[in-house]
């Protein structure tokens, strides 16, 4: 069976950390950093479990502020 | 698989619309007037009509617009924006005249240019954002805001016997012979924004076909205004705002 493999990127200076693509990421992929911050002081989101990610773009369609981008690779050999 | 395996262009499946421009906006975080922003500049990137775009931008909180998307804007007085839609489109027939007003724009102080506009059935497409308070100005209630709900100026709540009941003008517009596209959306899941875009999509074709008033309505949170968090804001217009302005087409001609 094909299997399907994502990463993302974000934008965390842009990143308000809203929570939404925490919410919507239907793998687990993401999270807010509990401590860091950006410029402007929001904890923002990272792939804190990056392996888990399919690419399926929930974070990005959800995002208020566009910081995603998505790569998905599909392994049919596997 | 390693990451650096995964991220190449030519693996991308999402990126940053061209016409975002690269400044941050003012939004608090998780208002939905970023997505919608996103959505109408990935779908005019999608038809590859920057070019002929005019948007109109109210007064509310999305008076920035065009500091956002980059396409061609007018900065209409408040509530006035469906008027100058309407100069904008009558004078160049073939553009795609867009206006993207809020509740406190449209159903309030703008409720006569817009049933007018719609009655008219002026070719332009109407981006309605109800998210059922007046954001900007601090959390006032607005005409479309819940019965029994607190804002700022009905602290004990929405009363029908103080207040007057909730406006619902999209069905208003729908009895309209002007439009031609009246829809309801909402942009609080990933399946939810997806139904937004078509919807967006299908009123600028219509405007572009030249078929009439297109109006869609996004049901929206104010999580700054409602004094919740972006994620009990979302579920809270599921739970409450839904039962009031129930999703769906009201209007495909």
């Amino acid at each position: 069976m094909a299997k399907v493999y994502g990463a993302v990127t974000i934008d965390s200076a842009r990143c308000k950390g809203c929570n939404l693509c925490v919410v919507a990421c239907p793998c687990k992929v993401l999270a807010l950093q509990p401590k860091e911050v950006n410029d402007r002081g929001y904890h923002f989101a990272y792939a804190a479990n990056p392996e888990a990610c399919i690419g399926c773009a929930a974070c990005a369609t959800v995002c208020p502020d566009a910081c995603f981008e998505v790569y998905r690779v599909v392994d049919r050999d596997n | 698989m390693k990451p650096e395996d995964i991220i190449r262009p030519e693996n991308k499946v999402y990126s940053r619309p061209r016409l975002l421009t690269e400044n941050y906006t003012h939004y608090c975080p998780g208002c939905s007037h970023g997505v919608v922003h996103r959505l109408v500049a990935e779908i005019l990137d999608e038809m590859g009509v920057e070019e002929k775009t005019v948007g109109v931008a109210p007064v509310g909180c999305a008076v920035f617009a065009y500091n956002y998307i980059d396409v061609d804007w007018i900065e209409a007085a408040h509530g006035r924006a469906p008027a100058v839609a309407t100069a904008a489109s009558r004078l160049n027939p073939d553009n795609l005249v867009f206006t993207y007003q809020g509740d406190g724009d449209l159903a309030a102080i703008g409720t006569a240019e817009t049933i007018h506009a719609c009655n008219r059935g002026e070719n332009i497409t109407i981006i309605f954002i109800n998210n059922a308070i007046y954001g900007m100005t601090g959390g006032q209630m607005a005409p479309t805001t819940l019965l029994g709900q607190k804002t700022a100026t009905t602290p004990y709540g929405r009363r029908a016997d103080l207040n007057g009941y909730p406006l619902v003008i999209s069905p208003l517009l729908a009895q309209l012979a002007g439009t031609c596209y009246v829809t309801r959306q909402s942009v609080h899941t990933p399946a939810s924004v997806r139904k937004t875009k078509a919807a967006i999509r299908k009123a600028f074709e219509n405007t572009l076909a030249k078929k009439g008033t297109s109006v869609v309505e996004i049901v929206s949170t104010c999580n700054s205004g409602w004094k919740l968090s972006p994620e009990d804001s979302n579920k809270w217009m599921a739970e409450h705002m839904f039962e009031q302005y129930p999703l769906g087409d009201l209007k495909n001609e």
